[in-house]
């Protein structure tokens, strides 16, 4: 029996034991809520140690999904070495993040309890389905799950309607994304009439050169909405707007990566492009460096995490980009482990001090939140690249592959790590050292929170501490497990080869930069914290580069105005005046015809004569009328 | 006699009757011109009926035809029926002058309800 359908299946029945059951008792709900995760993850782990023992399991179609003809797809899931890994993480990741929430969320209402539990584990089942599909269609749906999920998620406090805002706002930039998506899968049946993994890979030297360049930008349009890349990324700081552990889950386990699977999983189309490649490492970078110039000066807290997970989203793309799938998922990976830590240590120090997310009235948490603090800090240091933290390992591996295909897209790369490591420092500075700058009240309320956040705290440190000794390279006389271990399904990895001495100067030189950048981010903050409004190029910053405004100026607002012609134009005059008018015309006159019938018999055999004559006078010219009368006379 | 003449003299009659019931308000003068419609369709139907036993006669030469001779007893039944029939109607019309004391047709307009 394959095992592989049980994964998604426990978080869909928790959808719909805590969806349908609204009346369930909190402790209820987080014990369905977790305990179906938590099965799913015993069952990833599973799969997994198969997996690594005897390879990918064999895909068995569940059912046709669609049956027309010659041209048929299953509802199959294909359990190899890529979705093992990544159903380790959506499960592993994701359950801490339930667990995580049962405290967070305790003080909403058990009707919304449910529903945000419900919600979470649609979500996690959404993901599951995603890289569990044998083909693209069923990857789609997943795809479309998140989305929806997102949506549900982000708009979870729906009373407020800058939360509903930016809801719609994660959807229609999905969405536009999604259009790729679907049109590269229908370039792909046209030509090849089958989206299973195995077949189109197998198959792509049916393809000409055009169709797969054509096939793997479409894909990878989908891949910019999904994983928040130039140009759709705006939704995702938005996405802000619901509860933390959301945010945790949306940027870490689940949703963002899902880019990144798909470009992985489909690695032999895209090395097959070299102009798709380029555009995903170009679109990458500018992504990486972008975000990070907007996160330096961003002052809530969520907002700074929000625009790393673009920048690191973007160096994700930029390892795919060029050629190092293995170094992209690995980072994956260790990102999902920090970010999940890092929002969660958010959420948690927000929790603290009650609902207050700006930065600027945070400082010297330290001594308040001692188990947060050391995990957050583990998480900055992961993120920041500084070794044996995992973040060094996964973004050193791919740092180095664009040393080898372009040594500009290091140089980028290292300049965006640098600026990763000084935000990083200096959303740590002012939220943990200095002075606490908040209310008299908050300060008195300030305290450690509960096992339930604290405990998912220290498990994901310790991932992020350790993440990276899964694939040590092999400078440091590691054996590079993970290469091997995706080698069947990645196959078309490029090999890259340094001399070790380049490869230390190279890590040399960007954990240099990374420790400046901290000692920096250190000085600057600690003393003084930025407290003003910012000037200059600061305030463009601060700003986000005024893209959102850009956005809303280029295309929402047009749009809107156009929305608004149709709307009172084309809608109210024409449409509606047209089945208006008609119905008008019948009432008016039907009011004057009913005059008619006024009950004297006199009128009604005159309309009778009438009739008879107007009948008369229509069947006068048919033939046997006439024949009739000429036979007569 | 030519069927022409039948056939206007029954169209005059007709006419005149359908003129009379949708301009005269009386209902007994209402009746009698519809009484005149129905008796200028009796004309045509005893018209219509010689013609064609004239026509079968003139075609045949051997054994006597009756072919046309149905409506000339059928006419003798259509007017007793008319006769009952206005009986009915012209009591109808005495009950309602004794209830309304006038035969104006307009004066009966409860249709409308």
């Amino acid at each position: 029996m394959n095992l592989a359908y049980l994964v998604p299946l426990f978080p869909l029945l928790g959808f719909f034991l805590n969806g349908l059951f609204r009346n369930l008792s909190k402790s209820l709900v987080s014990i369905i809520g977790c305990g179906t995760i938590l099965i799913s993850f015993i069952i990833s782990c599973i799969l997994f140690f198969d997996v690594r023992s005897g390879g990918a399991l064999p895909v068995h179609p569940l059912f046709p999904f669609i049956n027309i003809s010659s041209f048929k797809i299953d509802f199959a899931f294909q359990v190899d070495q890529l979705s093992s890994i990544f159903l380790l993480i959506i499960t592993g990741v994701g359950f801490l993040i339930h667990v995580y929430s049962t405290s967070y969320m305790h003080e909403e209402k058990e009707e919304h309890f449910a529903r945000y539990f419900s919600y979470l584990n649609l979500f996690v089942f959404s993901m599951l389905l995603l890289v569990l599909g044998a083909n693209y269609l069923i990857m789609f749906l997943g795809w479309e799950g998140v989305g929806l999920c997102s949506y549900l998620l982000i708009g979870y406090w729906f009373k407020n309607d800058n939360y509903n805002y930016a809801a719609t706002k994660a959807f229609v930039m999905n969405r536009i994304g999604d259009v790729g998506f679907l049109l590269g899968i229908f370039w792909m049946l046209s030509k090849l009439g089958t989206a299973n993994f195995t077949d189109v890979f197998a198959h792509t030297s049916q393809l000409s050169s055009t169709d797969i360049t054509g096939i793997t930008v479409l894909l990878f349009i989908g891949a910019m909405g999904k994983s928040a890349q130039i140009p759709l990324y705006t939704w995702l700081p938005d996405a802000m707007a619901g509860p933390t552990p959301v945010s945790a889950l949306i940027h870490a386990a689940t949703m963002v990566t899902a880019g990144v699977y798909m470009v992985a999983r489909s690695n032999a189309l895209y090395s097959l492009s070299a102009v798709a490649e380029n555009l995903v490492a170009i679109v990458g970078i500018a992504t990486a460096l972008l975000a990070a110039t907007i996160a330096i000066k961003q002052n809530d807290i969520k907002k700074v995490l929000a625009y790393s997970t673009v920048s690191q989203l973007g160096y994700m793309f930029l390892g795919l980009g060029v050629g190092a799938y293995t170094g992209a998922v690995f980072h994956v990976m260790t990102h999902a482990f920090f970010k999940a830590l890092l929002f969660l240590g958010a959420g948690s120090v927000i929790h603290a001090l009650h609902t207050q997310q700006d930065m600027r009235y945070m400082g010297g948490l330290k001594k308040y939140l001692p188990v947060t603090h050391i995990t957050f800090l583990i998480a900055c240091l992961a993120i920041s690249g500084i070794p044996p933290f995992s973040g060094f390992f996964s973004k050193d591996e791919i740092l180095a592959a664009a040393y080898t295909k372009n040594p500009v897209y290091w140089v980028l790369g290292v300049i965006g790590a640098g600026m990763t490591a000084f935000y990083m420092f200096r959303l740590y500075a002012t939220t943990f050292l200095g002075e606490f700058r908040g209310t008299e009240e908050q300060k008195h309320h300030l305290h450690e929170s509960p096992l339930a956040i604290t405990i998912p705290l220290i498990v994901l440190a310790v991932l992020a501490a350790v993440g990276g000794f899964v694939n040590v390279p092999e400078v440091f006389g590691g054996n590079a497990k993970l290469h091997e271990f995706l080698s069947p399904v990645i196959t078309t990895e490029k090999t890259f080869e340094l001399e070790s001495s380049k490869d230390f100067m190279l890590m040399g030189i960007s954990v240099a930069v990374a420790v400046i950048a901290i000692v920096i981010a250190l000085a600057k903050y600690i003393k003084r914290p930025e407290l003003g409004e910012p000037k200059g190029l600061g305030k463009v910053l601060a700003n986000k580069w005024y893209v959102d405004e850009i956005y809303n100026a280029l295309i929402v607002n047009p749009l809107s105005y156009l929305a608004t012609f149709f709307k009172n134009v084309i809608e109210k005059s024409g449409i509606d005046g047209f089945v208006n008018g008609v119905g008008t015309f019948v009432q008016y006159s039907s009011r004057r015809i009913r005059l008619v019938q006024n009950g004297r018999v006199g009128t009604y055999i005159l309309l009778m004569v009438f009739s008879i004559v107007v009948l008369f006078v229509i069947f006068w010219n048919q033939t046997n009328i006439i024949g009739f009368f000429q036979k007569i006379f | 006699m030519p069927i022409q003449y039948y056939i206007i003299l029954a169209a005059a009659l007709f006419c005149i009757g359908v003129a009379g019931v949708l301009v005269r308000r009386n209902a007994i003068i209402v009746f009698m011109c519809i009484e005149l419609m129905l008796n200028s369709v009796n004309l045509m139907l005893v018209a219509f009926s010689k013609m064609h036993y004239a026509l079968g006669n003139a075609a045949n030469t051997g054994a006597p035809v009756n072919v046309g001779t149905d409506a000339q007893l059928f006419v003798f039944f259509i007017m007793v029926v008319a006769a009952a029939e206005v009986s009915v109607g012209l009591a109808i019309i005495v009950m309602m002058y004794r209830n309304v004391h006038s035969t104006d047709i307009n004066f009966l307009n409860r249709l409308k309800n």
